[in-house]
């Protein structure tokens, strides 16, 4: 399978660096980043573009952008991993429609464009009979869409509860264990790179609600957005309101929680028994759902990194590649 | 509850048995002669553990066997339910708060455990509300969650059982 990488952060290097150590089938034809990008329809070197990236900055020849590649190279899926825009889901969304109108099929790990435009890009795709796939927008590592669409193909799912956002699990995690309070445990989060300079996106819950939104639409074939979510963040937290519920055999998580029969989407810290399979510790996610034919199951992992994202965006690459993709 | 029966042997046995057949939990047996009544039964009180919806199929069980059920107390407010209060909860009047809740006949605040760390800055509180039913404290719950709004107090809700 050809790809075009637009994109080259950590994501997209974990992506480019795992392609290039396994034997997996995929060429990288195209890749950009926002300061430039190149193209060779016969497969890129990646050790190559890889260390241009570390000694320039710039993965490529500066002049060639992410829309030379998408209507210039030869490639039967756009891996699309540039940053998250929650408020207008650009340039990404643009990306992703130029490049189906070309009948390709597209990745993502960019949540902007599946939680602001899923029904319209579910169309699209539709209409051009491509796949689009997003396995690495909602908890990292952990294969939920590919469970749901085909593990879980006959199941009604009822209700999703997830710990979907490892800064908050961590800060959480911490205040907890440590008696912290809600501004240490967030410095110590911002020490280990666990937390951004402004973490406002994480600890108000709006990342958690993105996720919660993506899931729905994509179980329920719902057309919500963030508008939609009830959102309380974790930031008005004191270290006694964790000390109080621990003294009750409970801690305090952010959930994420979707209900089908009252279609609530709701994002708030909650308390939660201490041996519940959704409290994980530090920056793992979980997610837990509740389903008519299989029961209730929970799945763990690790919801961030750049080699843990690549493995839910290779994942979906080799879907497409063993359903759909013609050669490889 | 308490219970009349025949003072024969094997008669509390018998009378115990329907219990278990329905699903309750034996919580407490007083077994005493009560010098009121006939001498030829006993009265036995018990207390038990039993969903409300098996009630009566408890009483036809008992029927059945000759035990005469003379009295049924219920403790209304069975459920509880554990939230916490994180904001200026007694200057934002805290007496105000929780009669709201008590006066709606349906919940009542059973218990409140309050931490103030400094003047001036957020206290925090853990409230249990006792209602007799689900509902009920699901409605009390959305009364505590408009006031505490009003009064800029932020409400930690348990994740009730996920089923």
């Amino acid at each position: 399978v050809k790809i075009a990488l637009i994109g080259f952060g950590s994501v997209g290097q974990g992506v480019a660096e795992v392609i290039g150590r396994k034997d997996l089938g995929i060429t990288i034809t195209g890749v950009a980043d926002s300061k430039g990008g190149a193209i060779d329809n016969n497969g890129l070197a990646i050790d190559r573009i890889l260390s241009r990236k570390s000694e320039t900055q710039c993965c490529g020849e500066p002049g060639i952008t992410p829309m030379d590649i998408i209507t210039g190279a030869d490639y039967d899926a756009l891996v699309e991993v540039s940053p998250t825009n929650a408020d207008t889901g650009e340039p990404a969304l643009t990306y992703i429609r130029k490049a189906m109108d070309q009948k390709r099929h597209v990745v993502t790990s960019n949540k902007g464009p599946i939680a602001l435009a899923y029904r319209e890009l579910r169309s699209r795709a539709a209409a051009q009979q491509v796949q689009l796939r997003y396995e690495a927008t909602v908890c990292g590592a952990v294969p939920i869409f590919h469970t749901l669409d085909h593990g879980l193909g006959g199941n009604t799912i009822q209700s999703i509860h997830g710990v979907m956002n490892g800064t908050c699990n961590y800060i959480l995690s911490r205040m907890a264990a440590e008696g912290l309070t809600y501004d240490q445990a967030l410095i110590e989060a911002r020490e280990l790179g666990y937390a951004e300079a402004d973490p406002t996106y994480d600890v108000k819950g709006i990342d958690t609600a993105i996720k919660l939104v993506i899931l729905a639409n994509t179980v329920w074939g719902l057309d919500m957005t963030l508008h939609d979510v009830n959102i309380t963040g974790i930031d008005q937290l004191t270290p006694d309101a964790l000390r109080l519920a621990e003294e009750q055999n409970h801690t305090i998580r952010l959930i994420g929680e979707a209900i089908y029969h009252t279609g609530l989407l709701r994002v708030s810290p909650r308390i939660i028994k201490r041996d519940d399979p959704l409290v994980v510790d530090g920056t793992l996610n979980a997610i837990t759902l509740k389903t008519d034919l299989a029961g209730e199951l929970t799945f763990v992992g690790k919801g961030a990194g750049s080699t843990e994202t690549a493995s839910a965006i290779i994942g979906d690459l080799i879907f497409i590649r063993d359903c759909y993709a013609n050669g490889a | 509850m308490k219970l009349e029966m025949k003072d024969t042997p094997g008669q509390l046995v018998t009378a115990l048995k329907p219990i278990s057949d329905v699903g309750g939990n034996i919580i407490a047996i007083v077994h005493q002669r009560d010098p009121s009544t006939p001498s030829d039964t006993i009265d036995v009180q018990v207390v038990l553990d039993l969903a409300e919806k098996r009630l009566n199929d408890l009483l036809d069980l008992f029927k059945r066997h000759d035990v005469h059920v003379q009295r049924i107390g219920k403790e209304r407010l069975i459920h509880k339910r554990s939230l916490i209060m994180i904001g200026h909860i007694m200057h934002t009047d805290l007496s105000d708060t929780v009669d709201q809740i008590d006066r709606t006949g349906y919940a009542e605040v059973s218990e409140l455990h309050m931490v103030m760390p400094a003047i001036h800055e957020p206290s925090t509180a853990r409230i249990t509300i006792k209602s007799a039913n689900e509902a009920d404290m699901n409605r009390a719950v959305e009364l505590l969650r408009n006031v505490s709004h009003r009064k800029d107090i932020l409400v930690v809700e348990p994740l009730e059982e996920i089923a």
